[in-house]
């Protein structure tokens, strides 16, 4: 069942905070990766491992698992931090990114780590996949669903646009997809490198059902989903606004935090803000 | 002569020997596989009359999907069916698929380990009158430099069958090369086929050259060592179907045995079966090498015969090379 209780949603708040400072903390140890993306997607990310997703961590090969395909793979360190947290494979692990011989690649590869649907980092594939895995359950008579998660930006790849094409036609009701949209890309703002607004309008006009909300509220997020169990007749996508960034306010709105090295004590203040709830709490990051 | 071991057929240097497409050999295999195995599935861009997918489609509907010209999406979606239980083979020409969905087949079927097959029809310049945007003349190259992907081009239309079939049996990322017009058929129902074992086809008591060929071509080359039979030059034709993993235990054998190589492809020179067999024959017994395939140029317009001698990979350029070859034989 998808209703959650208010205890649940201040777990998941919490959830959501340690992900950040997993995110920030293995970032800045890798000294490369992606930082606005994650951190924007924490909310999202702890909504599904850890409340949404019918999974289990012991079976990762599970059959009849939920599957989660992320598309916009760059993101990865929230969704490594996210598996770590729920069991997948031992949290001081998180450290190993994008270290060599590690087995959290810089980019998902399916194979080398538990917990992973697909392999992914060169953009716009994801949505594809995840309609093979669907089609596999409709063919299966399975009842797992679907859900993929892409960023923005990738709907510039034209590869998204026949999956949606795609989903549309077949009336993929098993599976959901998730934008994060935050509004940032590599060169800046979407809407100044290629415009994608208005992207409600085109995902309804490939006959998707579509759902708008605030990435950042559980409620929101939790009933959108809910919304696209319901719909028989289309695919959903549910198109999460969020805030690049989310949590520290020194990155917060910035395309230039899409991935950047730290400074020297930038990151001590990314987790202080992040363990001291901005400041209303005291932690042992004083 | 021919090398009886393998039963090819008994009408193959005949007039009128019989003659078919190997992508008739395909649509034939797809439909067998699907028979013997439920998770086998079928994806099309837009092509299934002419990739003969389209008897598949209508025997087993549920389990074919038409992607429309898409076919970045189709291999894709292939990935995703192929991590899920499923044993997808998605079809269409060869400068589309594997051209257009590089990228695509690299990340999500190659490196991320689905197990897709991919189909890559009308290669070579005999696809005639399409031109050179519908002949496929780098595929092999591009697939064979792919890790975790095999690669395998039918001699003839019951060898395409049987690679089909082969292909849905076995785990892993398989490329299967096809061509548009009907080709003779060399071999029967009882010559084997295994992949990565090459099989001679050819073999004169004192070979002096080894011609290795692999897809229709290999007909040339056996018609070519039946001409220099007749001039005294003795040769060995080896049917090297699969391009990765290459025989390359069998290859080194014969070309130590025989002196000087051949190679013969409808594709360009770059790259392709040459470029492997020469990559294994540099390592381990340097031999003398002539390489029968495009020269570094595209096809055009035309009748598939024409087409072949104009672009120098017919019966008497095979010949032609030979002659050099063995010119620089010490």
């Amino acid at each position: 069942m998808l209703e959650v209780h208010e205890k649940k949603i201040g777990f998941l708040e919490e959830m959501a905070t340690r992900l950040r400072e997993d995110v920030i903390k293995m970032v800045s140890g890798a000294g490369s990766g992606h930082i606005a993306g994650p951190l924007g997607m924490a909310d999202i990310i702890a909504a599904f491992y850890f409340h949404i997703l019918n999974h289990n961590h012991k079976k990762p090969d599970w059959p009849d698992r939920d599957r989660f395909v992320l598309s916009n793979g760059h993101t990865c360190p929230v969704l490594y931090a996210a598996l770590a947290r729920a069991g997948y494979f031992p949290l001081e692990e998180l450290r190993t990114l994008r270290q060599i011989n590690s087995r959290l690649q810089g980019h998902p590869h399916r194979v080398s780590l538990p917990g992973l649907e697909t392999t992914s980092g060169p953009l716009g594939s994801g949505l594809s996949q995840a309609i093979g895995m669907a089609l596999a359950a409709k063919l299966d008579r399975k009842k797992y669903r679907v859900y993929c998660m892409m960023s923005d930006a990738e709907h510039d790849e034209g590869n998204t646009w026949e999956a949606a094409m795609f989903a549309g036609k077949n009336k993929l009701n098993n599976l959901t997809a998730i934008v994060d949209r935050n509004n940032i890309q590599i060169d800046g703002f979407t809407e100044n490198v290629m415009p994608l607004e208005p992207l409600r309008d085109k995902y309804e006009s490939f006959n998707w059902h579509v759902v708008e909300i605030n990435g950042h509220d559980f409620h929101d997020i939790i009933s959108a989903v809910a919304e696209a169990h319901a719909i028989y007749e289309k695919p959903t996508v549910i198109i999460a606004h969020t805030i690049p960034g989310n949590g520290v306010d020194f990155m917060q709105y910035d395309y230039l935090w899409h991935s950047k090295s730290f400074k020297p004590g930038e990151r001590e203040a990314a987790l202080k803000e992040l363990r001291t709830l901005g400041g209303k709490i005291r932690s042992e990051h004083e | 002569m021919l090398n009886q071991k393998v039963h090819l057929s008994e009408e193959i240097f005949a007039e009128d020997t019989p003659q078919k497409p190997t992508r008739d050999g395909y649509g034939e295999g797809l439909i067998l596989a699907g028979e013997e195995n439920q998770n086998v599935v079928a994806l099309c861009a837009d092509l299934t009359e002419s990739t003969r997918v389209d008897a598949f489609a209508k025997k087993f509907p549920e389990r074919f999907f038409e992607c429309g010209v898409a076919e970045q999406n189709m291999a894709t979606i292939a990935a995703g069916l192929g991590v899920s239980g499923k044993i997808p083979f998605i079809s269409s020409f060869a400068t589309f698929s594997p051209g257009r969905n590089w990228e695509q087949i690299r990340t999500t079927i190659a490196y991320n380990d689905s197990n897709v097959k991919i189909a890559g029809h009308h290669a070579g310049i005999s696809v005639g009158p399409d031109g050179a945007t519908h002949q496929a003349t780098e595929d092999i190259a591009m697939m064979r430099a792919l890790p975790n992907m095999k690669v395998i081009v039918p001699c003839d239309a019951i060898e395409a069958r049987k690679a089909t079939l082969a292909a849905a049996r076995v785990w892993g990322p398989i490329y299967l090369r096809f061509a548009r017009e009907k080709t003779p058929v060399m071999t029967t129902d009882l010559t084997p086929f295994v992949p990565g074992k090459a099989e001679i086809f050819w073999e004169s008591k004192k070979p002096q050259v080894l011609i290795i060929g692999c897809g229709g071509l290999l007909y040339n080359a056996l018609l070519a060592a039946r001409e220099l039979q007749k001039e005294k030059i003795g040769a060995m034709v080896l049917n090297s179907h699969t391009v990765k993993p290459l025989d390359e235990k069998k290859i080194v054998e014969l070309a130590r045995k025989c002196g000087a190589v051949v190679t013969v492809e409808e594709h360009q020179i770059a790259g392709g079966l040459g470029g492997a067999v020469a990559e294994v024959l540099a390592k381990h017994a340097p031999t003398p090498m002539e390489f029968i395939g495009l020269r570094d140029t595209y096809g055009e317009s035309g009748p598939p015969a024409a087409l072949i001698e104009k672009y120098g990979i017919g019966v008497k350029d095979i010949k032609a090379a030979v002659h050099r070859v063995l010119r620089r034989k010490k």
